[in-house]
């Protein structure tokens, strides 16, 4: 599945109803080059499943793991991407941009 | 995001109606306006431009730093005509995320066979459009090149103010469409709503590359808003 913005809030709402912990980040600041535009969304359940991009794949194995650890506190987080982060060649953007991605408890 | 919230922002999107969701990134606070909610909000001027921009993104506010997330509908395509040009213009549309209906009354034109993965609908205009609630998210196409067919249809799109309106044909025949719809009481600004002759100028020949360069000047009307803007006033 391609996962279009209207696929991605509804799987956030029937994982949310079926019991699962869901987590949703979206893309709230880009600098620079970036791969996705503000507003992109990533659904996460409590198991790393997810849906959606925040990026062009460069990033969204450290958010998903970010994510858990919101389902799990509740609280939200502001996380930030960008090449000048010291594990750049992980997480980082390989395009030369920053993004901030706000990442929130759904229910 | 409180399941409350994104159970009323799909079923907004669901109906094809503009949401706004207010995010207060620091704290977690959020709240969800509906488009009808919009004049009445204490934001509603921030509202209104992000909403007419289509765009989510950071506004500082008197009430703080906040994140706009705008869900405006997903672009649709209505065409009158299961043409040739409709036959590669579909697929095109779809490619790019438009969800597509074609209109044709004439049942050999609108046939499955033709069109197998597009809803064709083998009704007049004036029966098959109403119920497709066709809306300023919705791109509007007229390629029969009969009066009696693309003339109503045409009526319906200026009326229900799509954010894009063609029709194809030589600028003869679109003199011809002026006279016709002015009787039937388009005003001047309105008719110059619609794009005729149709689609880019990119010298396009056969029903696809006519079809690629409709498709260009949809993009064109949906993205580069403030050149809109302008050739509106200008008009």
């Amino acid at each position: 599945m391609l996962g279009r913005d209207e696929d991605i809030l509804k799987a956030a709402e029937e994982w949310s109803k079926a019991g699962r912990g869901v987590a949703l980040a979206t893309v709230v600041e880009t600098w620079g080059s970036a791969p996705r535009p503000v507003g992109s969304n990533l659904v996460i359940d409590s198991d790393g499943n997810f849906l959606g991009s925040v990026s062009g794949g460069c990033v969204e194995g450290a958010v998903v793991t970010e994510a858990i650890d919101v389902i799990d506190s509740g609280k939200p987080k502001v996380l930030e991407f960008g090449v000048a982060d010291e594990t750049a060649w992980q997480v980082g953007l390989s395009c030369g941009g920053t993004i901030r991605v706000y990442v929130e408890k759904v229910g | 995001m409180k399941l409350e919230i994104l159970h009323t922002l799909n079923a907004e999107r669901a109906a094809r109606r503009a949401v706004v969701v207010i995010t207060d990134v620091e704290s977690g606070a959020q709240r969800l306006v509906r488009a009808d909610a919009i004049a009445a909000d204490p934001l509603h001027d921030t509202l209104e431009k992000r909403l007419r921009m289509g765009k989510s993104g950071m506004e500082d506010t008197a009430q703080g730093r906040v994140f706009l997330t705008v869900h405006v509908p997903s672009p649709r395509l209505v065409i009158t005509g299961a043409v040739h040009i409709s036959q590669a213009l579909a697929p095109i549309a779809q490619m790019l995320g438009y969800d597509v209906t074609i209109v044709d009354p004439r049942t050999a034109f609108a046939s499955p066979e033709r069109f197998p993965d597009v809803r064709v609908i083998a009704e007049w205009p004036d029966v098959a459009l109403p119920p497709l609630n066709v809306d300023r998210y919705t791109a509007f196409v007229a390629c029969t090149h009969d009066p009696k067919i693309d003339d109503p249809a045409l009526l319906h799109a200026l009326a229900r103010d799509c954010f894009y309106i063609g029709a194809l044909g030589s600028r003869k025949t679109h003199g011809k469409r002026n006279e016709r719809l002015k009787a039937a009481g388009v005003s001047d600004t309105d008719f110059a709503r619609i794009h005729a002759p149709i689609g880019l100028d990119i010298g396009a020949i056969s029903p696809a590359e006519i079809a690629v360069s409709i498709m260009g000047e949809i993009v064109q009307s949906l993205r580069q808003k403030p050149s809109r803007a302008a050739k509106a006033e200008a008009a």
